[in-house]
C-alpha cells in the first residue's frame, strides 16, 4: 500500500479499533496487509491526532501494551467513512454475477444474495448501483454436467468422466478426484486429481460429455495442491514445441484466442505470432483452420505436415468422392 | 504524501466532522495544527489543495456560502461521511466474501478490498473461507479496461484508436459508453459511436494505444431500458438463416464434430464413411471448423459450403 492510500487507511484502522477493542498486533496487521512495524507507526500518529485545541483531553487516545490494542476519545470518527462508488461497484458486480451462477441456487444461497445485494446497494447510494448494473460479467449457460460435479464434490466421491479433449479430438475416459469448482471467466471447470495425468487437473464442464458418480470416497493424495488461477487457467509448459505462424489481418483473432509468447506487428495488419503448444495435431489443425490468413514460418515439420494433410483432404474432393 | 501531511488532513477531518456550525477557512487555520505557522497565501494554496484530496477519497465536504458572511463555511455532515449500520447474517457474510475475491486486477481487486476492509471496520463480520469448494475469478487483463470503467462510472465520452476484427489499420472513434460487458472471457465496450451516429460494440483487446476522456463527466445519457448483453451477443450471422450441412466421417474420428451433429447415420456412406448432419448459418465459419479435421471429413453440400472448404485448403496449401 502506497503512502497516498494512508489517510483512507486510517480512516478504516481507527472505526476498526473501535468496534474490535483489544484486538492484537498481528491480526490487524494481516487485515490491514501490513506489517507490525507499519502497523505501530499508525498508531502513533493516530495518537497525535485530535479534536481541536490539542491538549492531551483532545487526543485520541491509544495504546498496545503487549501487543493489545486500545482506542478511545475517537468518536468524531468511529464510523468508517462510506463506500466510494468504485468500490460498492466492485462488490456489487460480483454479487450480481454470482447471482447468476446456479450454485447458488441449489444450496439455497440464492436468497443470501439477493438479502447482501440489497443491504449493499442501501449502504452505498444510487450511485453505485447505477453504475454497477452498467457493468456486467455474462456466465456460460449451466453446462448438464454440474449438478452431478457439484454433488460430487458436496459428497466427497470419485467422478467417473467422458471428457472431450479438443487439442487431439479425443473423447477420453477419466477419473477424478473432485477438488474445487473453479469459475474463471465466466467458464465452469472442474479441478481434481486425475488418475489419468497422476496430477491436479482443470476439466471444462462443457466438454464432459458424461458424468457418474462412483461409489468410492474422493482421496487425493497429500500432494495435491490447489492451482493457481489467479494468473490464468491456460498456461502453456515452458517445454512445449514454439511454433511461429504468420497471419494477415483476417487471422488476428489468432493472438487474441490464444495464450501467446510474442506478438509482433509486420505491417498492414499483419502480425507474427509464437506461440507454444503441446500438441502437433492441435497447430495442424489451426493451421488449416486459417487457410490463407496464416501461414506456418517455423519450425518447418510443422509447414510439411500442414501440406500434407491439407492435400489429402482436397484429393476427396478431386478423386470424385462426391458420388456418394 | 508525507507524516505531517497525513497528521493535518486527518486533524482537518476529524476538525470538520466535530463542528456543528460550518467553519471559515481562518477559523480552520486555527484550529488544525499545520496550517498555522504558514503565511496567508501558502495557507490558501494547501488548503485549496487539502480539500481536494479529501474530496478525491470520497470526503464530503460542504460549503456554506451565507450572505450576510463574507468567507464560505466548511463542514463534514456525519450522515454523508459514515457508512451507513450494516449487519450481515454469516451466510450472507460467506457470498460478500467470495464476491470480494472475484477480482483479478488492480483497479477493482483493490476497490473491493477497499470496501470489505470499509465494512469490517464498521463491524461487519465478513468471512473469506466458506465457500472452499468454489472458487470465481475474472480477469480484467485488457490495458483499455481502468479507464473506460472510469468513463462508464463518471459518464464521460472517451476517444481512442480501434482496428476492426479482420482490417489492417486502425481508426480513431469517439464513444459515449453506456457499459462494459464480458462474454466468454472476453470484455467489450457498447456506446453510442459519434462518428457513425449509431451504436456499436468493441472489443477491449482490439483498442491500441490509451483511451482519452474527453468532454464533461455526466455528459453521457445511458438510454433507458437498454439490454448491454444482447447487444454484445448479438453477430451478423445470426441474421443469415439457418441451414444444415451433409457431411461424410471418417469412422472413428472427429469426436467434437459428432458431439455438436444434429444426426449421426454410422456407414451410411457409399465407402463405409458416417453420414452426419450439422446446422450452420454462415458457410464460413462452418468451413474453417471442416477445414481444420483435414481428409477426416468432407462435405457433400450445400455446394456454397463444400467450395469454401475447398477454398481453405488451397489457401493452406500455399
Amino acid at each position: 500500500m502506497s503512502s497516498t492510500d494512508r489517510l483512507p487507511r486510517l480512516l478504516a484502522l481507527v472505526p476498526y479499533l473501535m468496534s474490535h477493542p483489544g484486538a492484537q498486533v498481528p491480526e490487524v496487521a494481516k487485515v490491514f496487509g501490513l506489517t507490525e512495524k507499519q502497523l505501530i507507526d499508525d498508531l502513533q500518529l493516530v495518537w497525535m491526532c485530535g479534536l481541536p485545541g490539542h491538549t492531551p483531553g483532545d487526543l485520541i487516545d491509544v495504546s498496545w501494551d503487549g501487543g493489545e490494542i486500545l482506542i478511545d476519545n475517537a468518536d468524531t470518527i468511529a464510523r468508517p467513512l462510506r463506500l466510494a462508488v468504485d468500490e460498492a461497484s466492485a462488490l456489487l458486480v460480483a454479487l450480481r454475477m454470482l447471482l447468476e451462477f446456479p450454485q447458488f441456487a441449489e444450496v439455497g444461497d440464492h436468497d443470501a444474495l439477493a438479502r447482501v445485494i440489497a443491504k449493499l446497494e442501501r449502504a452505498a447510494g444510487e450511485g453505485a448501483a447505477a453504475v454497477s448494473s452498467l457493468v456486467a460479467v455474462e456466465m456460460d449457460a449451466a453446462p448438464d454436467a454440474l449438478a452431478a460435479v457439484n454433488e460430487g464434490l458436496r459428497a466427497g466421491r470419485r467422478l467417473s468422466l467422458s471428457y472431450y479433449v479438443p487439442g487431439r479430438d479425443e473423447v477420453t475416459p477419466r477419473e477424478v478426484d473432485p477438488m474445487r469448482l473453479v469459475v474463471a471467466d465466466g467458464r465452469s471447470y472442474l479441478e481434481g486429481w486425475c488418475y489419468r495425468a497422476d496430477a491436479v487437473r482443470l476439466f471444462r464442464l462443457d466438454r464432459m460429455l458424461e458424468v457418474r458418480i462412483l461409489p468410492e470416497a474422493a482421496d487425493p493424495p497429500a500432494e495435491a495442491e490447489p492451482l493457481d488461477v489467479a494468473r490464468g487457467v491456460f498456461r502453456p509448459s515452458a517445454t512445449d514445441e514454439l511454433v511461429e505462424l504468420e497471419v494477415t489481418p483476417a487471422g488476428r483473432w489468432v493472438a487474441e484466442y490464444y495464450p501467446c509468447e510474442e506478438v509482433t506487428e509486420l505491417g498492414d495488419g499483419r502480425l507474427r505470432v509464437t506461440l507454444r503448444a503441446r500438441d502437433q495435431g492441435w497447430l495442424v489443425r489451426l493451421a488449416l483452420r486459417l487457410g490463407d490468413t496464416g501461414r506456418v514460418v517455423a519450425p518447418a515439420s510443422l509447414a510439411d505436415a500442414v501440406k500434407e494433410r491439407a492435400c489429402a483432404a482436397l484429393a476427396r474432393y478431386e478423386n470424385g468422392a462426391d458420388v456418394g | 504524501m508525507s507524516r505531517r501531511k497525513t497528521e493535518r488532513l486527518l486533524n482537518l477531518v476529524i476538525c470538520l466532522l466535530a463542528t456543528r456550525r460550518p467553519l471559515s477557512a481562518e477559523q480552520i487555520r486555527h484550529a488544525v495544527p499545520g496550517y498555522d505557522r504558514e503565511g496567508d497565501e501558502a495557507f490558501q494554496r494547501m488548503f485549496e489543495r487539502d480539500k481536494n484530496e479529501l474530496r478525491e477519497i470520497g470526503i464530503p465536504i460542504e460549503v456554506h456560502k451565507d450572505p450576510w458572511e463574507e468567507d464560505p463555511g466548511y463542514r463534514i455532515v456525519r450522515q454523508a461521511y459514515e457508512l451507513p449500520e450494516i449487519t450481515l447474517e454469516p451466510d450472507e457474510a460467506a457470498v460478500l466474501g467470495l464476491a470480494a475475491q472475484v477480482w483479478q486486477r488492480a483497479s477493482l481487486a483493490e476497490a473491493a478490498g477497499g470496501a470489505l476492509l470499509k465494512l469490517r471496520a464498521g463491524g461487519v463480520e465478513t468471512d473469506e473461507s466458506a465457500v472452499g469448494s468454489l472458487e470465481l475469478r475474472v480477469d480484467t487483463r485488457d490495458p483499455a479496461f481502468p479507464a473506460l470503467w472510469e468513463a462508464v462510472r463518471d459518464r464521460r465520452a472517451v476517444r481512442f484508436d480501434y482496428r476492426t476484427a479482420g482490417s489492417g489499420t486502425a481508426a480513431t472513434r469517439t464513444l459515449e459508453p453506456w457499459g462494459v460487458v464480458s462474454r466468454r472471457g472476453r470484455w467489450y465496450v457498447v456506446g453510442h459511436d459519434r462518428g457513425r451516429g449509431e451504436h456499436r460494440v468493441f472489443r477491449l483487446s482490439r483498442i491500441t494505444g490509451p483511451v482519452t476522456p474527453i468532454g464533461r463527466p455526466g455528459e453521457v445519457k445511458v438510454p433507458p431500458g437498454i439490454d448491454l448483453r444482447e447487444m454484445v451477443g448479438w453477430r451478423d450471422d445470426l441474421a443469415l438463416p439457418e441451414r444444415v450441412a451433409l457431411l461424410r466421417v471418417r469412422p472413428g474420428t472427429c469426436q467434437g464434430l459428432r458431439q455438436l451433429a444434429q444426426a449421426v447415420r454410422p456407414g451410411g456412406g457409399a465407402d463405409g464413411w458416417d453420414e452426419v448432419d450439422v446446422s450452420f448459418s454462415d458457410p464460413e465459419r462452418l468451413a474453417g471448423w471442416i477445414a481444420s479435421l483435414g481428409d477426416d471429413v468432407e462435405v457433400s453440400g450445400p455446394p456454397d459450403a463444400r467450395d469454401a472448404v475447398i477454398r481453405r485448403l488451397k489457401g493452406a496449401l500455399a
